[in-house]
């Protein structure tokens, strides 16, 4: 048995004159939970469709559980649970009758494998006898991913599943993610939230159908070539404009409540402080900080640029 | 923040009931004129009903509010022809070319043929968008298209722009040139009324609101409020607050 669970290999895909991803390559470890990080058109949805077996690819290849997604397509059905990013499931068939569905088309029942579900699924059971497309937002993704895990699949595919969900719905989603995962499922998971990335064991990060980089999330930060600063002052609306406006500054992004920011080669903080001060800025903050993956992102597709 | 500003959203114990779920509760605030306001919540917290409400698209069941002037119970109309909309889902249409979406949103806002065709070249100038004319949104890169929708919101002057998740999904450098460009329409005197997922752009917002089953359970510049909650973060803010909601639908 290969240690990879997922194995893409030079995939590209276009639609017409638009290339969505290309010459994409990554592997993804038996067990591992791996974070791919985009923005939209970044071809996520895409490479998570030919993993599905929806898509062919335009050259290139790809293996789920060591199946190939072409030759292999029905077995490599039966081993995948795909979370698409639009909801998918039967509006009107009820909660319980969608997860029997779901659990019936696998050949399997809810009763085998209820205790996959079990922690998500109770959070649902109250609504069990409603449409699914009467739920809220909330609560249609849980449903979207018991129906996903109810056949028990060696590989979870989930395309973006917590785009438009509140914060403190993310962050219990996914803790629900790292459960499964130790319970030795893999799993491919997109977001364009880069701040989720890091509880991934590993990342990739995509832009415009190409990889920016794959690594741990703390190899993808470490590798952050240069000091950032996190800077302030009692003006935070015209800083940006004198940040913007300074040839020391190579780069400034707003973080929060502070701008993030690297000096060009041959500046000093100090140097920064005292433009800022001979600007006519109060209480002018630089402080060294550590970088986000959301900085190393910005950084490595200004690269592409 | 601390000068005096004329009040453009002003509501009192603005309430909406549906049977007898009670989405919106009470809910009392102003939001003065060229105030960058950011109005969040959790999903179900009853936000897009209060929104919906301000833009005179759902009368109020109880209590009162006004915008740009203008009741939103007895004068919808009115609002909406004073205020602007953007949100991800819908904001401009992809089968129509960039000028068309104009010339279309032009004509909705009651602007003369003349004065949308000026206000056309003058505006993709601006964006760098000149030679985009003919071209079909849906062939726009997503941070153009993004761009765009948010200057058509603001294309006919309104006193207050409404932005319901404006910068989902879009890449981390596109979605801060996003937020200059609500700082330039805030600068001039247009009143940003935004909700968002991403607590970082809670920071930019001149004051905060965060709803909580209904209620507003906050409301402060986002420094006051990381005070008061003696947390770091808007981020942990929210969570502190939205983890007390005890209801569950949308």
């Amino acid at each position: 048995m290969s240690r990879h669970s997922v194995v893409v290999d030079h995939i590209a895909k276009s639609y017409g004159r638009v290339k969505a991803v290309g010459n994409l390559s990554l592997d993804v470890g038996r067990g591992e939970l791996f974070g791919i990080i985009g923005p939209d058109g970044a071809g996520k949805t895409t490479l998570f469709r030919i993993l599905a077996t929806l898509m062919l690819p335009d050259s290139g290849r790809a293996t789920v559980g060591g199946l190939d997604v072409v030759a292999d397509y029905r077995a490599v059905r039966g081993i995948i649970g795909y979370m698409p990013g639009r909801f998918s499931l039967y509006p009107d068939l009820t909660v319980e009758e969608n997860l029997e569905f779901f659990a019936t088309v696998f050949g399997t029942t809810v009763e085998a494998n209820r205790h996959l579900v079990d922690d998500i699924y109770r959070q649902i059971e109250p609504f069990r006898k409603r449409p699914a497309g009467k739920l809220s937002g909330g609560m249609k993704q849980k449903l979207a991913l018991s129906c996903a895990l109810i056949h028990k699949p060696e590989v979870l595919l989930l395309d973006e599943p917590t785009t438009g969900v509140d914060p403190v719905s993310r962050k219990e989603f996914w803790a629900m993610l790292l459960k499964l995962r130790n319970e030795g499922i893999t799993i491919l998971v997109s977001t364009p939230y880069m701040d989720e990335a890091t509880l991934c064991d590993r990342i990739a990060l995509v832009k415009d159908g190409s990889l920016l980089g794959t690594d741990t999330p703390g190899g993808i930060v470490g590798r952050y070539p240069t000091a950032l600063y996190a800077v302030r002052s009692a003006d935070m609306h015209r800083l940006m404009a004198d940040l913007a406006g300074y040839t020391g500054a190579a780069s400034a992004f707003s973080f929060g409540d502070t701008f993030h920011v690297t000096l060009a080669p041959g500046t000093a903080p100090a140097d920064l402080q005292s433009h800022l001060a001979a600007l006519g800025h109060k209480a002018v903050c630089i402080e060294q900080t550590a970088p986000t993956v959301e900085d190393c992102f910005m950084l490595l597709s200004k690269k592409e640029e | 923040m601390t000068r005096m500003r004329e009040t453009v959203i002003h509501t009192d114990r603005l309430t909406k009931r549906f049977g007898n779920f009670t989405a919106v509760d009470h809910i009392s605030f102003d939001v003065g004129r060229g105030e960058i306001f950011g109005f969040l919540g959790a999903n179900g917290a009853g936000k897009t009903t209060a929104m919906r409400m301000l833009c005179g698209l759902s009368r109020p069941t109880e209590g009162s509010g006004s915008v740009a002037g203008y009741d939103i119970a007895t004068q919808p109309e009115m609002v909406k022809r004073n205020i602007g909309y953007m949100s991800q889902r819908f904001s401009l249409y992809e089968d129509l070319k960039v000028w068309e979406n104009l010339r279309l949103f032009g004509g909705i806002y009651g602007l003369g043929a003349r004065q949308t065709a000026t206000k056309t070249d003058e505006m993709l100038c601006r964006l760098g968008l000149e030679g985009e004319r003919d071209t079909l949104v849906k062939a726009l890169p997503l941070g153009w298209k993004q761009k765009l929708a948010f200057s058509v919101a603001i294309f006919h002057k309104p006193r207050v722009v409404f932005l319901d998740e404006p910068t989902g999904g879009v890449d981390p450098a596109a979605r801060r040139r996003f937020w200059e460009l609500i700082y330039s329409a805030a600068d001039s005197g247009i009143t940003v009324f935004v909700t968002t997922h991403y607590m970082d752009e809670a920071e930019y917002c001149d004051r905060v609101s965060i709803m909580v089953d209904g209620r507003i359970e906050a409301l402060d510049r986002p420094a006051a409020l990381k005070r008061q909650f003696e947390a770091p973060t808007m981020d942990e803010v929210f969570r502190r607050l939205a983890r007390k909601a005890t209801r569950q639908s949308d």
